[in-house]
């Protein structure tokens, strides 16, 4: 497994805001992916109604995913397909050896797929002397780099030009030393040579899926490299892995959710390649793997069903969310230490690999509120955060210091009298101190603030004293 | 093992026990009757519009178009785009009924093999099953006539489409397959466009690791 370092979430914030090649790709790259959504949104008048649909597709799916899951297996099994049901990733990750070794299988291609992350397949492959190879242009430089991706449909997000350039000279040491990386065609071109043999070598490819379809038994994979294509259709065998929530009832329901994802994610109308596989090759194709496997695969999903997180397994992995989130736009991804980062992240991770340990995820946010608002199947992002730092709460996980403060304000707040004594105190207090300046650059108690930025000094009259002037809290 | 496990736990989630009969026979009726949700108003058009609607989008998404006015001037819109592209002339083509039709001969200088596409291949030729005027995507589900690595394997796809075949939304298209194919078949791609990523610095560039190049010759076939 990655070991998960969100634990260490304010260290790896703090070091983040210093990384200036990441400042620069956060600065370039996070602006375009809210500007292309938008522009594909205000295209169809019907997407926010879509939502909605989006929404009541997934929620009608989870409440009979006992029913829909059985009757994709019969259709996979009809096909010509096997399911090899896992409980948790330790499970997952034995299925797929035994299949790739039973295949003979020296060299396995990938496309993307996050499951994939979640259970680090390619750690366990390679343990085993088989050789896993990302085909997705961004996850193949990560797995150069030995990364984590650092958002979920953009994996090399964080990285520049030059990191392309110096991860290619170090792997591909055939590379002739005039060759020059002057413009990113020059990076995509040598990527396509290096890859296309290795899909034409593998013996394996391995996909995730972002749908499943219970009335076909087909699973769906979304790209736009044609990586994912290449490696489900040229190796012998064709592994799916895929999580239990992406089970849904038929064609018609994956239609609607596709014209939701594409939009959300890239901002284009609809991806380039939209694949739906269905079983192992038939009679007469010239083409086609000779071997099916979805490997379908629970690791805490279940759990989550009929708790105040059932919402979240609606999550079609878009991620919108961290596109247009301040913290991630701020952070990026791997400061939220594991594989899901951003607000999707802040509540799937406490979730999966416990609250004791990602329990910084869901306070990392301001609760403004714009992932719920952009995401396609309306999941309460900010109420979910808000969930888990109850739990955390409950189980004594928070902090010493935020807990006594918490005490004293809840004391506060349960005697308007003296909340409004203490406030005006305090207000007038820092009025005067601050009265030269306008503003403190650090003051003691709230270092946590003024380390990041400068505290306003308060002007006039408690928002109260207003209030009660204007006449209007009557 | 686990799939009883996995299925107790989803019920357990799910407060109940295995779903009764009247309603697992309810969830089969909708698998078969598979209703269709919202459809966009932007492909609700008469069919002719619908066609143009499908050239425009293919051309906003990099693709290209040549309208030629019956299947007999094929080989001749092909050639020509060939030697537009400077491309050479030797061709992959899908074993399908329709494309074998085609007067190829017309064209002595086109050199054309028949079968799947290998990885020295450039330039295949592709019969669309069907193709969606709402997003310009060409519908080719896999048959022993219709491989999918003439797909991914050549740098340039050319796809030989028929109008009379354009739908307007997915759902049609879907129902279409559904009729004339039945069953499922092993692999459907949706295809919108040529390859490409956006991986390096979130900058799109064409050509990623599917064809560089999508040209669609369309056949008006469906009468004005």
């Amino acid at each position: 497994m990655h070991i998960a370092t969100s634990q260490a979430f304010k260290k790896n914030a703090h070091d983040a805001l210093g990384n200036a090649g990441l400042q620069k790709a956060l600065a370039r790259s996070g602006p375009s992916f809210i500007a292309r959504r938008a522009a594909a949104v205000a295209a169809l008048p019907e997407f926010e109604e879509l939502r909605n649909t989006g929404r009541d597709i997934k929620n009608h799916a989870l409440a009979n995913l006992d029913f829909y899951l059985e009757a994709y297996e019969a259709k996979v099994l009809e096909s010509g397909g096997k399911v090899h049901w896992c409980a948790d990733a330790g499970e997952a990750r034995a299925v797929v050896l035994a299949i790739c070794q039973a295949a003979n299988a020296r060299t396995v291609t990938k496309g993307k797929s996050m499951i994939g992350e979640e259970i680090a397949i390619n750690d366990h492959l390679e343990e085993n002397g088989i050789q896993p190879i990302e085909t997705d242009l961004g996850e193949y430089i990560i797995q150069l780099r030995h990364e984590l991706p650092s958002h979920i449909i953009a994996p090399a997000f964080h990285l520049n030009m030059d990191d392309w350039e110096s991860a290619f000279r170090k792997a591909h040491t055939d590379l002739p030393a005039d060759r020059t990386f002057n413009e990113r065609r020059d990076v995509l071109i040598e990527a396509r040579t290096k890859l296309r043999s290795k899909f034409l070598a593998a013996d394996v490819g391995i996909t995730g899926a972002n749908f499943l379809i219970a009335e076909t038994g087909s699973s769906i994979i979304v790209t736009n490299e044609g990586n994912g294509d290449l490696t489900q259709t040229l190796p012998r065998v064709h592994i799916v892995l895929a999580s239990i929530e992406k089970c849904v009832p038929t064609l018609e329901d994956a239609t609607s959710l596709l014209r939701l994802l594409a939009r959300s994610a890239t901002g284009q109308d609809f991806s380039v390649y939209t694949t739906f596989s269905t079983g192992a090759r038939r009679p007469g194709d010239l083409d086609g793997p000779e071997e099916y496997h979805v490997v379908l695969i629970d690791n805490g999903r279940s759990a989550m069903l009929g708790t105040d997180f059932q919402d979240m397994l609606r999550c079609i992995r878009c991620a919108a969310c961290m596109n247009h989130c301040p913290v991630y736009g701020a952070v990026g991804g791997h400061a939220y230490g594991w594989v899901y980062p951003g607000p999707m992240g802040s509540v799937l991770t406490p979730g999966l690999i416990g609250v004791d340990k990602a329990g910084h995820l869901p306070n990392a946010s301001t609760f403004c509120g714009k992932c719920e608002s952009v995401c396609p199947v309306k999941i309460p992002l900010p109420g979910l955060m808000r969930h888990w730092r109850e739990r955390e709460f409950e189980r004594h996980l928070t902090p010493g210091a935020t807990r006594t403060n918490m005490g004293l304000w809840a004391f506060l707040a349960r005697r308007p009298w003296l909340y409004r004594l203490a406030t005006r105190a305090s207000s007038a207090a820092l009025g005067w101190l601050g009265r030269k300046k306008g503003r403190f650059s650090s003051l003691p108690l709230v270092t946590g603030w003024t380390d990041g930025r400068d505290l306003p000094a308060p002007e006039g009259d408690t928002f109260f004293a207003r209030y009660a002037r204007s006449g209007r809290g009557r | 093992m686990s799939k009883q496990s996995i299925l107790t736990a989803i019920r357990r989630g799910l407060k109940r026990g295995p779903l009764p009969e009247q309603q697992a026979v309810m969830l089969q009726r909708r698998m078969a009757e598979h209703p269709r949700h919202l459809i966009p108003a932007r492909s609700r058009l008469p069919h002719a519009q619908q066609v143009d609607l499908f050239v425009r989008n293919v051309e906003k998404e990099f693709g290209s178009v040549a309208r030629v006015a019956d299947m007999a001037s094929v080989p001749g819109a092909v050639a020509d785009y060939l030697a537009a592209q400077n491309l050479p002339g030797s061709l992959i083509m899908a074993p399908h009924p329709e494309l074998r039709a085609i007067p190829w001969s017309t064209r002595p200088l086109l050199e054309i093999r028949e079968g799947r596409a290998e990885a020295t291949d450039a330039v295949s030729i592709q019969h669309a099953f069907a193709a969606i005027a709402e997003t310009g995507t060409l519908m080719l589900p896999s048959s022993p006539q219709r491989p999918v690595t003439l797909n991914l394997l050549a740098d340039t796809e050319i796809a030989v489409l028929r109008s009379s075949v354009i739908v307007g939304a997915y759902e049609e298209a879907w129902d279409k397959l559904r009729a004339e194919i039945g069953a499922m078949p092993r692999n459907v791609m949706l295809i919108t466009g040529p390859s490409r990523s956006a991986d390096i610095e979130q900058t799109l560039e064409l050509g990623a690791h599917g064809p560089r190049r999508l040209h669609v010759v369309l056949v008006e076939d469906a009468g004005s």
